[in-house]
């Protein structure tokens, strides 16, 4: 059974959105993608500045298999990409919604992760084989 | 949904990620790929690997058989027991299938040939069989596991029946034991030694719990296709198909032109050797970060363009290795295309490991 942290939003394409102190947030993959992708072994995160649009894709996950895309729930810029993953891309796999962390970003104008789905709803997605 | 192997309920309570393989749900890992790699590389693990198809020959015609089929020269196979790797070729010399051949006696050959070609194999073999007056007979009643590593063939020895444990212990690499039912080879895809074991399928779950009680490592398709890229060993559907040659799929030395045997394929390749073969199949090692797929660009200077045929992340070396298809006179480095940036790669002597060791530097 896989993790869904209650505090957190989430994307029918398995991203999670945590909402920084700052108004910034912070996006990552669910703990129930990185278990269907298997062990991760290269990650390529956006660079800061970058413009992205919601549904834009972002990151690049690689795992032993095969490749996916990531995208951006939320428009707005990126702030950071996780630079660790660079070397360690497995600890999206040991610590999905903390060190495994991808991208942050400042949220365009009117870009507010309430529009996204709450954990009920994401668990609810991930029921139905999403 | 697709075929299941008589393992596939232990699979599935296993925890495996299932996937679809050449139309068999198959394990593709039982939590992580990499570790399961590793146990191979360093102590025992195994795989299902009952998807793939064992046929028997049986007659007199048998030899002269496989003769005519297989580029490779069955006359070499003296030793009963000894096994010979070979293509099986069209008449323009494309690649039909790669399979084993054992030579278990003058009147019994067996051949394992892949799951996804099995079908049109078998009936490519029936129609030349016909002429000869030789039995092909499936054996779809057997199920085949690979016990593979540094350990395995210790670990499993416990898990055989008291009647074959002797023969399998004396086995020489590349030789089969064969029994009345079971049927033991030090043969395997891994690049380390080992068992493939063939047996009856209601047999299969007792060996694999039994081996899983020894301490081998249940292992997944994926680990499989890790463990033989670093082997060198190509994949059918991969790194060749019928539209490649042996010649061009680094598998010259399957092959054997010479004396005056005639098997299908051969004038093709004669023509193409005689030509000049434009292209060849070479090991990859990216050198930046990133990791090499089947499919992308190869940039080869002014020696053209070619294809990445199959690509992955190394766990032995951490780093990702792949093998592509290239112009012959493509210089050492060339640039492999990914995501639509150029990243360069260089080209390396294969196999990339071997019992356990990394044979190339970084």
């Amino acid at each position: 059974m896989s993790q869904i942290p209650t505090d957190l939003r989430y994307t029918k394409s398995h991203e999670w959105v945590r909402t920084l102190p700052d108004g910034s947030v912070e996006i990552g993959i669910t703990d129930h993608a990185q278990h269907a992708l298997g062990d991760l072994v290269f990650v390529e995160v956006p660079e800061s500045g970058r413009k992205l649009a919601a549904g834009d894709a972002c990151a690049v996950v690689e795992s032993v298999k095969a490749a996916s895309d990531v995208y951006s729930p939320l428009g707005g810029e990126v702030v950071a990409g996780n630079g660790l993953l660079a070397t360690q891309p497995e600890l999206i796999n040991t610590d999905p919604y903390g060190q495994g962390w991808i991208l942050r970003l400042k949220p365009a104008t009117g870009a507010s992760s309430t529009s996204l789905m709450t954990s009920d709803a994401y668990q609810a997605e991930v029921a139905a084989g999403g | 949904m697709g075929r299941r192997t008589p393992l596939f309920e232990l699979h599935q309570a296993a925890g495996a990620r299932i996937v679809d393989f050449g139309g068999w749900d198959m394990p593709v890992d039982y939590g992580s790929q990499i570790e399961e790699h590793h146990a191979v590389r360093r102590d025992a693990g195994m795989f299902d690997v009952s998807h793939m198809c064992a046929v028997d020959l049986r007659g007199a015609g048998a030899r002269p058989l496989l003769l005519r089929l297989l580029a490779n020269d069955v006359g070499r196979l003296t030793a009963p027991g000894k096994a010979l790797y070979s293509c099986m070729l069209r008449p323009d010399g494309g690649v039909l299938d790669d399979l084993i051949a054992y030579f278990l006696d003058e009147r019994w050959f067996r051949l394992v040939v892949n799951a996804s070609t099995a079908d049109r194999d078998l009936a490519w073999i029936k129609e030349h069989a016909k002429q000869i007056g030789v039995a092909v007979v499936p054996r779809r009643d057997l199920a085949m596991i690979a016990v593979q590593g540094a350990r395995a063939r210790e670990k499993a020895a416990g898990s055989l029946p008291a009647e074959c444990r002797a023969a399998a212990a004396a086995l020489g690499a590349f030789f089969a034991a064969p029994g009345d039912e079971w049927f033991v080879a030090r043969t395997g895809y891994t690049g380390e030694d080992g068992y493939e074991i063939m047996l009856p399928s209601e047999l299969a779950a007792d060996l694999w719990n039994s081996l899983k009680a020894a301490g081998v490592r249940p292992c997944g398709l994926g680990a499989r296709d890790t463990l033989r890229l670093e082997a060198g060993m190509n994949l059918y559907g991969n790194d060749m198909d019928e539209t490649v040659s042996p010649l061009e799929s680094g598998l010259a030395w399957t092959v054997v032109l010479e004396g005056t045997r005639d098997f299908v394929g051969k004038a093709a390749l004669e023509a193409q050797h005689a030509a000049g073969v434009a292209r060849k199949l070479v090991g990859l090692l990216l050198l930046p970060r990133g990791v090499l797929r089947s499919h992308q660009p190869v940039f080869a200077g002014d020696a053209g363009r070619g294809e990445v045929t199959s690509g992955t992340f190394s766990p032995t070396l951490e780093r990702s290795i792949g093998f592509a298809r290239v112009p012959v006179a493509a210089p050492s480095q060339v640039e492999v295309e990914i995501r639509g940036k150029r990243l360069p790669a260089r080209i390396v002597k294969l196999p990339f490991v071997r019992n356990g060791r990394a044979l190339i530097e970084l």
